[in-house]
């Protein structure tokens, strides 16, 4: 490796390189481990990074509208990003003596203020949105009808300023630095051929991905994702998140759909809800975690159980019930949401909430329903607004010497 | 419309459950509590009394002339007695609604801070929780009243509606709208009526039918009347007559409609100083006031308890009312108000900082309440 490598500075010690040199070949998220912030993550693999990856503390998510019409061109740029994603998420600079090795007389390629920081656990997760299929690029034909154009939701309020986009790149990090570096610098490596339509920063990890990590909390201060699927379930994994052969079209196997909610909250008026209340609106303990009616965090959620009046423990507007498998015949997502502060809204209230993430093998059957019950039903609505919405196609990892345009492409 | 009053009603085993604790003193008022009040003792058979009327039965055991003092907080005198002769005994009937720290001292020789003791009261006493059954009676009330408010102002603009008169129903519709903004919480705790007479376009799933007030707003400010707008207009008159039979029997408690003026304040903040709410009419300044009015209401039926139980809480609610009321004046028109959209952002912002600066301490009373 020549030029200035992002990681010679801090010294070639560092477990994340030697974690990825042994992982090769043996899929991502074995690699990884949640306690290592400055590690890691083998970029390739059999899935994308960045989805059961121990989700890091911080994101910075963008969508692209693509602006070439050129086929070649986009593909060609699916190329280019690539290469700079690989270096970036291993701790290099997004191009070869990027930084301070070129001409003084030309801008520096890399932007360079991730220079001195390690790999930071650094993924980026690619995805398609419905509108790369509408014909510019002669990819109508291989639109996955799980692709679905999201229908409206009861309560919705969305900002097309904040919603869809015919590409994404889900960056995640350790440190916000450094998953603002790599958006940074793809946006560069895109102009003239892409164009930042929006983008998102979440500053704390709302759900664990692995049952190495501990449940963090969302800005209501409650407990998130102590029910999600783990890295671990991988039979879980292939049911509920991965395409399956067969699920069609072939291009997606082994890759995920991804839905992105920008979900305000009004924490002024949730934080003058009494805790009773906000309990009884999450069906949870807001202390332990533990449902309510239980004792501790990860004990069952048992819908059925009442209190000596009669009344159901967990609320039958509970957002734990109206979410819960048990109610939607088993189905089940890997959610992946970070916790946002937009500054505020100029009615000197935060501009705050949850950039919600999920992946799902089907959203008509899984994203869907559920929401549309929480949009319809769930107490704590009333206490939210969503104002962004996207759904992207993430295609499966890349095999080694490939890209990411390259299952799309065929 | 968003906000549904989910405190107001399942709260009532609970409230009702702590008031019958609270309530224990009424039937089992103590015996006197005797106290020994010697020349360097005082000496009481018990140092704590539930709430209530408390009686103190004072000996004096010593050679000087003494009083017995009750203080309260800050030695505020909550009553005493002078003048017991030695070997008298005297008594003290004193009323303490409120639990809490209390002192008492004897004064022999009545100079001075007394030999003084501390004294407990437990829970709050029956006249407190008569003064809430009588705000719940007196809300109840007004619940009736703006019900058959509304039900006469509905029926106005419905006839206005049904004639066609789009101007007319334009001159009505804000004001028919007030009686229910001012009892927003109790109407929408009565499940689908809510979504159906207030649900706001945005609210419906695809394929639901755009119904209540809030279509006939989009009707007549934005797309002229519809074939279907007369059956609209009578579907929300027997929408209205339902919610006045609902409202009628509906069972409220203290601590649910202090947390019904709290939701009410959240409904302006969240729907009417965001100019959410009357997308078409731009009418939401109406509603604002309505909103206020209705949790002003609260409080004043609280007053009584809320005053016995923390007055420091209600000055300030009382002075941040005023200051809502102030803003709000300003931009009165007639009888009615601007327009949402001719405010400026800095006005909404002013306007959103008084409601935020008033909705945090309403958010406190249905605790003090539940006390």
């Amino acid at each position: 490796m020549t030029g200035v490598s992002r990681r010679r500075l801090f010294g070639m010690t560092g477990a994340g390189v030697a974690i990825a040199g042994t992982a090769a070949g043996t899929g991502y998220f074995a690699a990884s481990r949640p306690d290592e912030t400055a590690a890691t993550v083998p970029f390739r693999g059999p899935h994308q990074a960045g989805i059961t990856t121990p989700a890091q503390d911080r994101m910075h998510f963008v969508a692209f509208d693509v602006t070439t019409t050129d086929r070649a061109e986009l593909a060609a740029l699916l190329r280019d990003w690539t290469q700079a994603a690989e270096r970036m998420t291993a701790g290099l600079e997004a191009i070869e003596n990027g930084a301070v090795g070129g001409r003084t007389e030309a801008p520096p390629g890399d932007t360079g203020e991730a220079l001195d920081l390690p790999a930071s656990a650094l993924t980026l997760t690619i995805g398609f949105g419905p509108s790369l299929f509408d014909g510019r690029f002669g990819l109508g034909d291989r639109r996955p009808a799980a692709l679905l154009d999201l229908p409206h939701f009861p309560a919705d309020n969305l900002d097309p300023a904040r919603s869809s986009g015919d590409l994404c790149v889900q960056a995640c990090a350790n440190d916000p630095q450094v998953a603002v570096h790599a958006v940074r610098n793809l946006a560069r490596i895109g102009f003239g051929k892409v164009a930042v339509r929006w983008s998102q920063l979440g500053f704390g990890r709302t759900s664990t991905t692995s049952r190495a990590q501990s449940t963090p909390r969302n800005l209501f201060g409650f407990k998130d994702g102590t029910n999600n699927l783990k890295a671990e379930d991988t039979a879980e994994l292939d049911r509920h998140v991965w395409v399956q052969p067969g699920d069609g079209p072939e291009w997606m196997s082994g890759g995920t759909y991804l839905v992105a909610r920008r979900i305000r909250m009004h924490i002024e008026t949730w934080d003058r809800t009494s805790l009773a209340e906000q309990e009884a609106i999450v069906g949870r303990a807001k202390g332990s975690g533990a449902p309510n009616g239980a004792a501790e965090e990860f004990d069952p959620v048992d819908l059925q159980a009442r209190s000596p009046d009669g009344e159901f423990r967990i609320a039958a507007d509970a957002h734990i019930r109206l979410a819960a498998p048990a109610t939607h015949g088993g189905v089940r997502m890997l959610r992946r949401g970070y916790n946002f502060t937009d500054g505020s809204d100029g009615l000197g209230r935060l501009d705050a909430g949850l950039f919600f993430v999920c992946f799902n093998r089907d959203p008509r059957t899984q994203f869907v329903p559920v929401q549309r019950m929480l949009s319809k039903k769930d107490a704590m609505m009333e206490y939210l607004e969503h104002t962004g919405s996207a759904i992207f196609a993430c295609p499966p990892g890349v095999p080694p010497g490939g890209h990411w345009g390259d299952s799309l492409f065929g | 419309m968003t906000i549904k009053a989910r405190t107001l009603l399942p709260a009532l085993g609970t409230i009702l459950l702590a008031a019958g604790c609270g309530g224990q003193t009424a039937g089992s008022a103590p015996g006197a509590i005797a106290v020994q009040a010697g020349d360097d003792a005082c000496k009481l058979s018990t140092t704590s009394a539930p709430a209530g009327t408390i009686r103190f039965d004072i000996t004096n055991t010593g050679s000087q002339v003494t009083e017995f003092y009750l203080y309260g907080e800050g030695d505020r005198v909550l009553s005493e007695v002078e003048n017991i002769g030695p070997g008298l005994t005297r008594q003290l009937v004193v009323e303490v609604p409120q639990g809490g720290k209390y002192t008492t001292a004897c004064k022999p020789g009545m100079q001075g801070d007394g030999i003084r003791g501390e004294f407990t009261v437990t829970g709050s006493a029956s006249a407190q929780n008569g003064a809430a059954t009588q705000a719940v009676a007196d809300y109840k009330r007004y619940v009736d009243e703006q019900a058959d408010q509304l039900k006469a102002g509905t029926a106005r603009f419905a006839a206005a509606v049904k004639a066609g008169d789009v101007e007319q129903a334009k001159q009505l519709y804000a004001s028919a709208r007030l009686p229910w903004e001012r009892i927003e919480p109790v109407a929408e705790s009565f499940g689908d009526l809510d979504p159906r007479m207030d649900g706001r376009e945005a609210d419906l799933e695809q394929g639901q039918q755009f119904t209540g007030f809030h279509r006939l707003e989009k009707d007549l400010w934005v797309t002229g009347p519809q074939p279907d707008t007369p059956a609209i207009a009578d579907q929300l008159l027997a929408d209205v007559d339902q919610l006045v039979a609902q409202t009628r029997t509906v069972q409220l408690t203290p601590a649910g409609i202090a947390n019904g003026a709290k939701e009410l304040l959240d409904e302006v903040a969240t729907g009417k100083v965001t100019g959410e709410e009357e997308t078409f009419s731009h009418t939401d300044l109406w509603d604002f006031r309505a909103n206020v009015d209705g949790a002003k209401q609260v409080v004043t039926t609280l007053r009584p308890v809320l005053s016995a139980k923390d007055p420091q809480l209600l000055a300030v609610l009382d002075q941040k009312f005023a200051a809502v009321d102030a803003l709000l004046a300003r931009y009165q028109v007639g009888d009615g108000f601007k327009l949402y959209t001719e405010l400026t952002p800095e006005q909404v912002k002013e306007l959103a900082s008084a409601v935020d600066a008033l909705g945090e301490p309403l958010s406190k009373t249905a605790g003090v309440v539940a006390q």
